[in-house]
């Protein structure tokens, strides 16, 4: 099994148009077995780009494509409304790779998915997207470096670092069932938690590797979840412990946050919820690769 | 994008908050201009983007003009922590009566602003975090609903400003919110909040980031983008829209992902290298931004080695593979490069590097190989400089 995607995912690209990165890597999520159904663009209602048949808006879209997700990758200015106009569509799973949202729209959108449109998830915004190797594939991973058939769940909140963590098992020839980036903004849709309780109930997971960085206390909170929650093994990597201090947001940032948000801080809650904390993405992929053996 | 004290006071004043008049000087001349403007006494403030001026002498109170031209000579070209003072800010000075604590900042964890208030003011405002939590009211914002002035009236109580504080606190802070939202802060923020003895209160102290995303809709930002920062190489990779943070060793580091960036820098130290910078080509980087990049690593003179550090996903390796190529044509580099490639189009984009491999542009599998293959790199570099001089 997988979370959040699987074969039976139908995607809407909203935004699509012959030059857009919608539409590139919608051809590449197609390319790679998943279901891209619709595309929307309010220019462009009733045409067909590359196959892909283009709808006014994503309602028109689901009406007649009976669409289940959808993948925006518009320019920040418009994509809070995006994701507003898919919950408002019915879409049930909403992926957002869209960098550069200012975090006052992405607050207000945030709450309003919680408030109006509880049936709707969001991933991201300023995230990798989903993959459910060999079923599904929603937002800028390359396919081919993902495995299918599991046992590893994989959640991330860099982009990049989600990439680095399935190479790693890949090339020990440790598939996945799903890898989740969850991205880095200041408010995710969906966060380690979400994920952590997903692969719990997942019962082709048997173990999860979790990438965080530093900032914020999501790692830490997230550790909390696996002490108390998590019976599958957990694999870490906090990127950040040698970054240059960040920008501190004045006092009230560090009244938040207190001693958290340091890589050190989350590693230290990590190691204490029991998970594996490794120092590279190189060394979490070994640790995983083991426990992997040593579950059969 | 922090702002000067100074741009945060004309920030808030947009808002309608109340600020004392005040103006900007770069001399002592000017500064004795804006005293006689603003009225005496006058408080003379050093402008840094970092805390403690008060102790490190930056805030100095005159009376008269012979005194602003002392304390101006002094603060002008002071180093406080690092940052060198070029620019004062003038401002009448205040009786004050009482000092409060206000901000607006967005709590990650909940997912709504969170004001915070607090009647113990003052500079030592994140002890009174740490020792006395309940001396700070907390109040949870829903985006969606926003702040009005009933709630900030029960706030103030809350905080226990003092009585005739309460209603002129209340207003502030109902457009101190709105400057938080419609300005697109992520952070607003006025220590100390001043209390006069006539029963006034106002904006004696203004910290203010600006959500950077939001730039596209705030062309009045455009000024405080030439006033950030000293460091040469940062003002270079500013101007080729780079995110860049320059840092003191050998090895200069480019990456696509700030995740990945700073694990690259995690894995050289772990390797015992030492990275000059943080270097984040962000998604989409193409050729010009590659070789962008490249430019402004070629400029720092400590740079003897550079580890070049992609995993594609919506950057494509092909592309980074002519981005690499053409700065090559482009700028002689100095140092030799490793490569590490992988991800979307990685195939290509090694295939379009392979005839140019040398020993001055090399290729390593993993991320760590690369990674001792670049310090390895660094550390003959610096043997061959000592024995050159």
């Amino acid at each position: 099994m997988s979370i959040f995607v699987d074969e039976t995912t139908t995607v809407v690209v909203q935004g699509i148009s012959p030059t857009s990165q919608g539409l590139y890597h919608g051809l590449r999520n197609r390319a790679y077995g998943t279901k891209v159904v619709a595309g929307t663009n309010p220019k462009r209602g009733g045409e067909e780009i590359e196959g892909i048949p283009v709808f006014g808006s994503v309602k028109e879209a689901v009406e007649a494509t009976g669409a289940t997700a959808s993948f925006i990758s518009v320019p920040p200015p418009h994509a809070a409304a995006a994701i507003i106009e898919a919950a408002e569509a019915g879409i049930s799973f909403v992926v957002c790779i869209t960098e550069g949202i200012p975090a006052q729209d992405e607050a207000r959108a945030y709450n309003r998915l919680v408030e109006t449109f509880p049936g709707t998830r969001l991933l991201g915004p300023n995230c990798p997207g989903i993959i459910s190797p060999g079923k599904c594939n929603i937002g800028i991973t390359a396919g081919d470096i993902a495995l299918p058939g599991g046992p590893v769940g994989i959640v991330s909140r860099s982009g990049t670092l989600t990439y680095q963590a399935l190479h790693e098992l890949s090339q020990q020839g440790v598939g996945q069932t799903t890898c989740v980036g969850i991205g880095g903004d200041p408010v995710p849709g969906t966060n380690f938690i979400d994920c952590l309780a997903a692969f719990q109930a997942d019962p082709d997971t048997k173990a999860v590797m979790m990438i965080g960085e530093i900032g914020g206390s999501e790692e830490e909170r997230a550790a909390q979840y696996i002490a108390e929650h998590l019976t599958k093994p957990v694999v870490s990597y906090i990127a950040g412990v040698t970054a240059p201090p960040g920008r501190k947001m004045g006092h009230a940032g560090a009244i938040i946050s207190g001693s958290q948000g340091t890589a050190q801080a989350k590693m230290e809650a990590l190691s204490a919820a029991g998970a594996v904390v490794a120092q590279n993405p190189t060394e979490a992929g070994v640790r995983m690769v083991e426990i992997v053996k040593e579950l059969g | 994008m922090d702002l000067y004290e100074y741009q945060g006071k004309q920030y808030f004043a947009r808002f309608g908050i109340p600020v004392s008049p005040g103006g900007v000087a770069d001399t002592v001349d000017e500064a004795v201009e804006r005293a006689e403007q603003a009225g005496y006494p006058v408080v003379v403030k050093a402008q840094v983007k970092v805390g403690g001026r008060g102790k490190a002498g930056g805030i100095k109170l005159a009376n008269d003009a012979d005194e602003v031209r002392r304390h101006a000579g002094a603060i002008l070209g002071m180093d406080i922590r690092g940052h060198i003072v070029h620019r004062l800010w003038v401002e009448h000075a205040s009786d004050i009566a009482k000092e409060y604590y206000a901000s607006f900042t967005l709590d990650r964890t909940a997912k709504k602003h969170l004001g915070m208030l607090s009647a113990e003011g003052g500079v030592e405002i994140e002890e009174v975090a740490a020792n006395n939590p309940e001396a700070i009211a907390r109040l949870h914002i829903d985006p969606l609903r926003g702040l009005d002035e009933d709630t900030a009236r029960r706030w103030v109580a809350d905080a226990r400003l003092d009585e005739e504080a309460q209603a002129p606190a209340a207003a502030l802070l109902v457009s101190l919110y709105r400057c938080f939202v419609e300005g697109d802060c992520d952070l607003a923020e006025i220590n100390p909040l001043v209390l006069t003895p006539d029963g006034r209160v106002h904006t004696l102290d203004a910290k203010v980031t600006l959500d950077d995303n939001a730039k596209f809709r705030h062309p009045e930002w455009e000024e405080y983008a030439a006033t950030e920062t000293d460091d040469p190489r940062e003002k270079m990779a500013k101007e080729r829209g780079l995110n860049y943070i320059g840092l003191s060793g050998d090895v200069g580091i480019i990456a696509n992902g700030a995740g990945l960036a700073m694990s690259t820098l995690d894995v050289v130290t772990q390797v015992g290298g030492k990275a000059a910078n943080f270097l984040d080509i962000g998604g989409g980087a193409n050729a010009d931004v590659m070789s962008a990049a490249l430019e402004v690593i070629n400029a720092d003179p400590s740079v003897r080695a550079i580890f070049v550090n992609i995993f594609g996903g919506i950057t494509r390796v092909d592309e980074v593979a002519k981005g690499v190529i053409e700065a090559l044509g482009r700028v002689e580099l100095r140092s030799p490069i490793v490569l590490r490639l992988d991800g979307t189009n990685a195939e290509e984009g090694r295939a379009l590097l392979a005839p140019r491999l040398s020993d001055r542009l090399l290729a390593a599998p993993t991320m760590l190989e690369a990674a001792r293959q670049v310090v390895a790199l660094a550390a003959a570099g610096a043997d061959a400089s000592e024995e050159r001089s």
